[in-house]
């Protein structure tokens, strides 16, 4: 058994006075993908905020690689990658450019790879047009070329399959079972039909969460 | 695991240096906004409009202009900075890349600092340029301009600076405009005082070196602080959003 990448121990979280989830435990191995589930509301995207480090309004512990994550900051975001709701693209410039501002900011990458990787995500011809010219999805495509060059071993993807075609969401979903299949470690929330094998649950809602 | 992971951890040789991803914060800044220039027009236009309006406002004497023209030009250059603080992170935080800011694993001060200097870049530095031209029309004398720009191009940026930290505060509040003057206009003000007092003494012949040097350790002081306290009030206000 290879050690957890993060753990989480005792987790709880309030918000506006409602407890989203109490003693809420379990850990991110490499190799599982592990898929937080609830009703709207449930605090599922909290959930992810607070794994990633964007959000501090919790008590109870996260432990990276067996230690307080509060030691490891560097460390922890080098290994991390996290995809939010808003995806982090600026309509003004074109997804070459969003991709090279992500990447200039983790690792240098060639142009040649980012300019594959958009072609990968569908977005072939579409380099060098200004983002906000792309439809919604599009826009999300440009987001998850990151995916297809990232080599972060802990992924964190919020609603990751949003506005994405049929095509698209088969696409990803190959993606995400290769990249378990190769020791990724993949944190997910999604209202799309996600069955893929050795996926573990996060269950939220109804006050008290439990998970594994 | 039945297989050994083939992803292992990330090795630190393989990250990006702090002072690269400073420039590419930096850089992707200056070509968002030369996309949309009107954003960058707008503070320098309000700059231009303040100071050729006082006259037709207030008094077209030559006396009066050189009196309080250094005034009028220090205060419309604050303003207009204060006018273009709200956009510093509010794009950014809707498109979600503040969060990918947020996220890499440089420390986050230093790129606060790189956006707060693409900032002053932006706006403060502009105004600067136009100074001397202002500054000739409300007759003031040659060596009053040139401490004038002095001043002014100590001075803004440390009014982004500043500036940077009240924008950060307010970032997840709705109508953040009032309270961010309300939060920034006090820090604003010893600025304005040096700034201004530099060139009334710089006009009456007495030396102002020293009133420079001051405002210089207001410059490094806000270079050494600020991106603490923006880096520390962005992650506050990333946490409640």
């Amino acid at each position: 058994m290879s050690e957890p990448l993060l753990q989480a121990v005792n987790l709880e979280c309030e918000r506006d006075d409602r407890v989203l989830f109490r003693g809420l435990s379990f850990s991110i191995l490499p190799g599982t993908l592990i898929r937080v589930e609830g009703p709207n509301g449930s605090g599922k995207t909290t959930l992810l905020r607070i794994l990633a480090g964007l959000n501090d309004s919790y008590s109870g512990d996260l432990l990276w690689r067996g230690k307080n994550r509060h030691g490891f900051r560097e460390e922890f975001l080098r290994n991390m990658l996290y995809l939010g709701h808003r995806p982090g693209i600026k309509p003004l410039l074109t997804p070459m450019e969003n991709l090279r501002a992500l990447m200039d900011g983790r690792r240098p990458v060639p142009d040649k790879i980012l300019w594959q990787a958009l072609e990968g995500t569908g977005l072939g011809g579409f380099q060098t047009v200004p983002c906000r010219n792309l439809s919604a999805g599009q826009q999300r495509r440009v987001a998850l070329a990151r995916l297809l060059i990232a080599d972060e071993p802990l992924w964190i993807l919020d609603e990751v399959f949003t506005a994405i075609d049929i095509q698209g969401v088969g696409a990803l979903e190959r993606l995400l079972v290769e990249r378990v299949e190769n020791g990724g470690a993949i944190v997910v929330t999604t209202h799309h039909d996600l069955r893929l094998p050795s996926m573990q649950r996060v269950t939220l809602g109804g006050g008290d969460g439990h998970g594994y | 695991m039945a297989t050994e992971p083939v992803i292992g951890l990330r090795s630190p040789d393989l990250s990006v240096g702090t002072v690269t991803a400073m420039k590419a914060v930096f850089v992707r800044d200056l070509k968002t906004a030369f996309r949309q220039p009107q954003d960058l027009l707008n503070p320098l236009l309000f700059f231009v409009m303040v100071v050729t309006l006082f006259p037709l406002g207030v008094s077209p004497e030559v006396s009066f202009l050189q009196q309080a023209g250094s005034g009028i030009l220090w205060v419309a250059a604050l303003l207009s900075v204060l006018l273009s603080l709200d956009h510093l992170y509010r794009h950014d935080f809707d498109d979600g890349t503040l969060e990918q800011l947020v996220l890499q694993p440089q420390p986050l001060f230093l790129l606060v600092l790189a956006k707060s200097l693409a900032h002053w870049v932006l706006t403060g530095l502009p105004l600067v340029l136009l100074t001397p031209v202002l500054g000739i029309m409300v007759h003031m004398e040659g060596n009053s301009v040139v401490v004038l720009c002095l001043t002014l191009l100590i001075g803004t940026p440390v009014l982004s600076l500043i500036g940077s930290i009240g924008a950060a505060l307010t970032l997840g509040l709705r109508s953040a405009g009032v309270l961010l003057s309300l939060l920034i206009i006090p820090l604003y003000i010893p600025v304005l005082i040096f700034g201004t007092g530099t060139v009334t003494a710089a006009a009456e012949g007495a030396p102002v070196e020293a009133q420079l040097a001051l405002m210089g350790a207001f410059l490094v002081l806000a270079l050494t602080l600020a991106p603490f306290a923006s880096a520390a009030a962005l992650r506050i206000s990333l946490s409640n959003s």
